[in-house]
C-alpha cells in the first residue's frame, strides 16, 4: 500500500523530469519542473521540515524566478478567450479532487498514522523541525552563517548584474 | 520511510541521469539551468533518504544547505543569463563564445 504510493509518486516525478527536458516550450518545462519538485517533496515523509522548505523555497521561489526570466526572454503568445471555456470542467473536477483529498487528510485516523511514522528520537526531541533546528544552531552554526553571507553576496550580484548599462 | 532505501537511491539516480541528459542535449540556457536544478534536487533526495536510513539528522541539514546554495546559484545564474540574452532573439549557448560583456 505504501509502496504503491511511493511508486505512483516516483513515476510522476520521473515523467515530469523527462517532460522538462523534452518540452519545446520553456514555460511548459518550468511548470513540469514544479510538478517534479512537488512530487519529490511528497516523498520526504519523515522529514517534514525539509518538505515544507522544498515547496516554499524550491517550487515557490526559485521556479517563480525561473518563470520571470523565461517569460521575459521568450514572451508567450496571448491566449484567445474561448480556450478558457474548454478547460473549465476539467479544472473544476481537479479542484473537487483536491478538496476531497485535503479533507480526507485531516481526519484523525490519518493524522495518527503520520504521527506514528516519526522515529523515537524525533518524538523525544519534539518533532523533526526541532531536531533539525537544534543541529543547525549548534553543530552547523558556521555553515549557517556562511550560507547567509552567501545569500547576501547573491543579492548584491543580482542587483549589480541587473543594472542598466549607462 | 515507506520504501527500502535502494528504491529512493534508484529514483535519485534516474532523476540525476535525466538532468545530465538535459544539460547535454538542450541548447536553451534556461532549460540547461533547470536540468542542473534537477540534479541538485536528486542529490537532496538521496541525502534525505540516507539520513532516515542511518537515523541521523545531519543529512537533512546538509540538504537544507544544498537548497540554500541552489537558491543563490539560481539568482546569480539567471542574472547572468538575462543580461547576456536580453538583446538576442534566438537563445543559443553555442553562439556566446566571447567573454566581453
Amino acid at each position: 500500500m505504501e509502496l504503491a504510493y511511493f511508486l505512483a509518486v516516483s513515476v510522476i516525478a520521473v515523467l515530469a523530469a523527462v517532460a522538462v527536458i523534452v518540452s519545446r516550450n520553456s514555460v511548459h518545462s518550468a511548470l513540469f519542473m514544479v510538478v517534479n519538485l512537488f512530487c519529490v517533496a511528497m516523498l520526504y515523509l519523515a522529514a517534514e521540515f525539509l518538505a515544507v522548505v522544498q515547496i516554499t523555497v524550491y517550487a515557490g521561489a526559485i521556479m517563480v524566478l525561473f518563470l520571470f526570466v523565461v517569460t521575459m526572454l521568450n514572451p508567450a503568445k496571448e491566449e484567445t478567450p474561448n480556450r478558457l471555456a474548454n478547460r473549465l470542467p476539467l479544472a473544476v473536477a481537479l479542484g473537487l479532487v483536491l478538496l476531497v483529498g485535503l479533507s480526507l487528510a485531516l481526519q484523525p485516523r490519518f493524522v495518527k498514522v503520520a504521527e506514528s511514522a516519526q522515529s523515537q528520537a524525533s518524538q523525544a526531541a519534539g518533532g523533526n523541525t526541532q531536531m533539525v533546528g537544534g543541529l543547525l544552531y549548534t553543530q552547523y552554526l558556521l555553515p549557517f552563517e556562511l550560507a547567509s553571507l552567501l545569500l547576501l553576496v547573491g543579492m548584491v550580484a543580482a542587483v549589480v548584474l541587473g543594472r542598466k548599462r549607462a | 520511510m515507506i520504501a527500502p532505501v535502494s528504491h529512493y537511491l534508484v529514483l535519485s539516480g534516474v532523476i540525476f541521469t535525466i538532468g545530465v541528459l538535459g544539460v547535454l542535449v538542450r541548447k536553451n540556457p534556461l532549460i540547461m539551468f533547470m536540468s542542473i536544478e534537477l540534479m541538485l534536487n536528486s542529490a537532496n533526495l538521496a541525502f534525505v533518504a540516507l539520513s532516515y536510513n542511518f537515523k541521523n539528522v545531519d543529512g537533512q541539514v546538509i540538504a537544507f544547505f544544498v537548497m540554500t546554495i541552489a537558491a543563490a546559484e539560481v539568482v546569480v545564474g539567471l542574472a547572468i543569463i538575462s543580461s547576456i540574452f536580453r538583446i538576442r532573439v534566438n537563445i543559443d549557448v553555442d553562439e556566446v563564445s566571447s567573454l566581453k560583456g
